[in-house]
């Protein structure tokens, strides 16, 4: 069995976003990238199912869509572990043009499970997932916080509104993975740096999928009202204002 | 043309957040001047369906196949996407929860839909159809275009206050074609909640952080909650050390919820936690520290001792609620 996780390349999760030409574009001057964080728990849960003794996993490969500059987070991926990763070499633009490149990596392997994360941490657009699987007319299960394989049946906890559900899953499909996929991110050791630099990763031109949407610019929030404080002493005070001035209780 | 809402029930009824889409849709129906249809999957009373009818639904189109018991968001897609074809659907509007972001991205590409996911007010324009939604977390907003005919909107939760405009309803049945190939998907056990307010549908959450000092601690904090019709949460190291169930914890990482107010108890506010949260209308914080960054995020603070301030809380609802 193989597995294909996608990878998205995002600002680490702590930087201070600022914008560019009249706000139009992201700032990237200071930017730290790193692998979303959903994707490096989904890579993390791929290589501990393939690393058991007599695993059913024969391969995690990674793919991202992107150009040549988001490759130190592609070779951060093969140090941690994966085998071999793809790269389509075009910017990405919106969620639609990611997912018909990414389907087009997908069909000129042979994957078993596709593993998105359920969000970028930028954009949030919580689409390429969903879109990949439509595009591969494959399964789809969101909200995935467990996933084994054994005797050769997929299981997975899926999270729906308000509990879970155990599920057998028939291969091929497209994992959309939340909280619980793993524990903490596998961190990249020494050799797997050393070993990584060996690894391939194969580049592909895009086939110019078209984007549909287009960000026109970027507003900063509507300012909120400054914290109004109430004396500790007085705690009571918290809630009459809760009822006669916010009205939220 | 028309605009559709997908409608979700819990055992046959409707859950708030239909309402709010059905507001929403009927809202966005007067700007493009078309009409309103609702789709219901699964058993629901009429009386219950014409409850939409109060809030601008002029037509509900219900499926209540047996083969949709078990949510396969291929199956659904199919489905929806069937309808939204048969009514010449100019934009379609779900809820930006589990089952809304397992299908608005499947019916976009079978639809040639863009979307715009986690929205939280109507358009800024229709034509050209300009958006905002937040990104980085509600670190800022992007203005986003839609530019394909058919449009896509999953709203986030509490973000959309409800609208009564009662129209009249008419109620159509829809039975889908008969699918070839046998499900992919096996449901071998479910769990579901029951008796408690899911923390995704609260409208009052009372969550807690590292610095509610020990598990122990909590009793207060649920009563509070318990008080208040509200639903408890916590920030990731609460659930990390096995504190809370890991259900609750909010953030980044975690669940993102728009409630109409937070309480944030023990918690420093870090951005990783701001993001599941920033959207809330109202954030309250307390923590003894003063300088706490989440004070730069509430509306209301009280800097003090969590676990002298949470009892007077208690009392301060119980002695309301008496009177
Ligand atoms: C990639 C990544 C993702 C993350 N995702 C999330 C996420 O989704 N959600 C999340 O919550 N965190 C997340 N984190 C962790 C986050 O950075 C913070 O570490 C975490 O939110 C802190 O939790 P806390 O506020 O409970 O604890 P602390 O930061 O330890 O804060 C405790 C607070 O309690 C106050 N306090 C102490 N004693 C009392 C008292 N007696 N009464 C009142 N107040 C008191 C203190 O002043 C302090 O402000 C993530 C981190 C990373 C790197
Ligand atoms: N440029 C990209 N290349 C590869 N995978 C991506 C890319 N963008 C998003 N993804 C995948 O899609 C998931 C959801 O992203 P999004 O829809 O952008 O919020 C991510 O967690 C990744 O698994």
């Amino acid at each position: 069995m193989n597995i294909l996780v996608c990878i998205s390349n995002v600002p680490d999760t702590t930087t201070k976003v600022k914008f560019a030409d009249d706000n139009k574009k992201l700032d990237i001057a200071g930017i730290q990238w790193v692998i979303n964080p959903w994707d490096e728990l989904s890579l993390t849960r791929a290589l501990e199912l393939k690393d058991v003794a007599s695993s059913e996993v024969a391969k995690v490969s990674v793919a991202h869509v992107g150009p040549a500059t988001s490759e130190p987070t592609i070779r951060k991926a093969l140090a941690i572990g994966a085998d071999d990763a793809y790269r389509v070499n075009t910017e990405a633009t919106d969620a639609m043009q990611v997912a018909a490149e990414l389907a087009e990596v997908v069909k000129s392997g042979s994957f078993d499970i596709i593993l998105c994360g359920i969000e970028s941490s930028d954009y949030n657009g919580a689409n390429v997932g969903g879109m990949l699987a439509e595009f591969l007319d494959y399964t789809s299960v969101s909200g995935i916080s467990a996933l084994n394989v054994s005797g050769g049946e997929i299981n997975v906890t899926r999270e729906i509104d308000g509990g879970k559900e155990q599920l057998v899953v028939k291969a091929p499909f497209v994992g959309i993975v939340q909280k619980g996929i793993a524990k903490e991110p596998r961190i990249a050791a020494m050799r797997g740096i050393m070993l990584a630099r060996k690894k391939p990763i194969q580049v592909s031109e895009p086939k110019q999928a078209e984007s549909a949407t287009a960000l026109l610019g970027f507003e900063a929030p509507p300012p909120r009202a400054a914290c109004k404080f109430i004396d500790a002493d007085n705690p009571k005070q918290l809630i009459s204002l809760l009822q006669n001035e916010a009205k939220v209780i | 043309m028309s605009i559709i809402v997908y409608t979700e029930n819990w055992d046959g009824k409707f859950k708030k957040l239909s309402f709010e889409l059905s507001s929403y849709a009927a809202k966005l129906a007067e700007m493009l001047n078309e009409e309103t249809i609702a789709i219901s999957i699964g058993r629901v009373e009429a009386e219950e369906l014409k409850k939409l009818a109060s809030y601008g639904i002029k037509k509900i189109i219900t499926v209540t196949d047996d083969r949709l018991q078990t949510f396969d968001s291929r199956t659904y897609t199919k489905v929806i996407s069937d309808i939204c074809a048969k009514e010449s659907a100019q934009v379609i509007i779900m809820a930006n929860n589990n089952s809304g972001k397992s299908l608005a991205p499947r019916l976009s590409v079978r639809l040639k839909a863009a979307i715009c996911s986690a929205a939280h007010e109507l358009p800024e324009s229709i034509s050209p159809f300009v958006i905002r939604k937040r990104v980085f977390s509600g670190g800022a907003l992007a203005r986003t275009e839609l530019k394909t005919d058919i449009k896509l909107i999953t709203l986030t939760q509490n973000s959309f206050d409800l609208c009564e405009s009662p129209v009249d309803v008419v109620i159509e049945a829809f039975t889908p074609e008969p699918e070839g190939a046998s499900p992919a998907i096996t449901i071998k056990e479910q769990e579901k909640q029951t008796g408690k307010v899911l923390l995704a549908d609260a409208e009052i959450v009372i969550s807690g952080g590292r610095g509610m000092k020990t598990p122990d601690n909590w009793g207060p904090l649920e009563e509070l909650a318990e008080l208040l019709d509200g639903a408890t949460a916590c920030s990731r190291p609460v659930s990390d050390e096995g504190w809370r169930p890991h259900e609750e914890h909010t953030g980044q990482t975690g669940k993102i919820i728009a409630p109409n107010v937070y309480f944030a108890i023990g918690i420093s506010g870090a951005t990783q936690h701001l993001a599941g949260i920033s959207s809330s209308k109202y954030i309250v914080a307390i923590n003894n520290d003063k300088d706490a960054p989440i004070f730069e995020a509430a509306q209301y603070g009280i800097v003090g001792d969590a676990a002298k301030i949470l009892p007077q809380l208690v009392e301060a609802v119980k002695e309301s609620k008496a009177s």
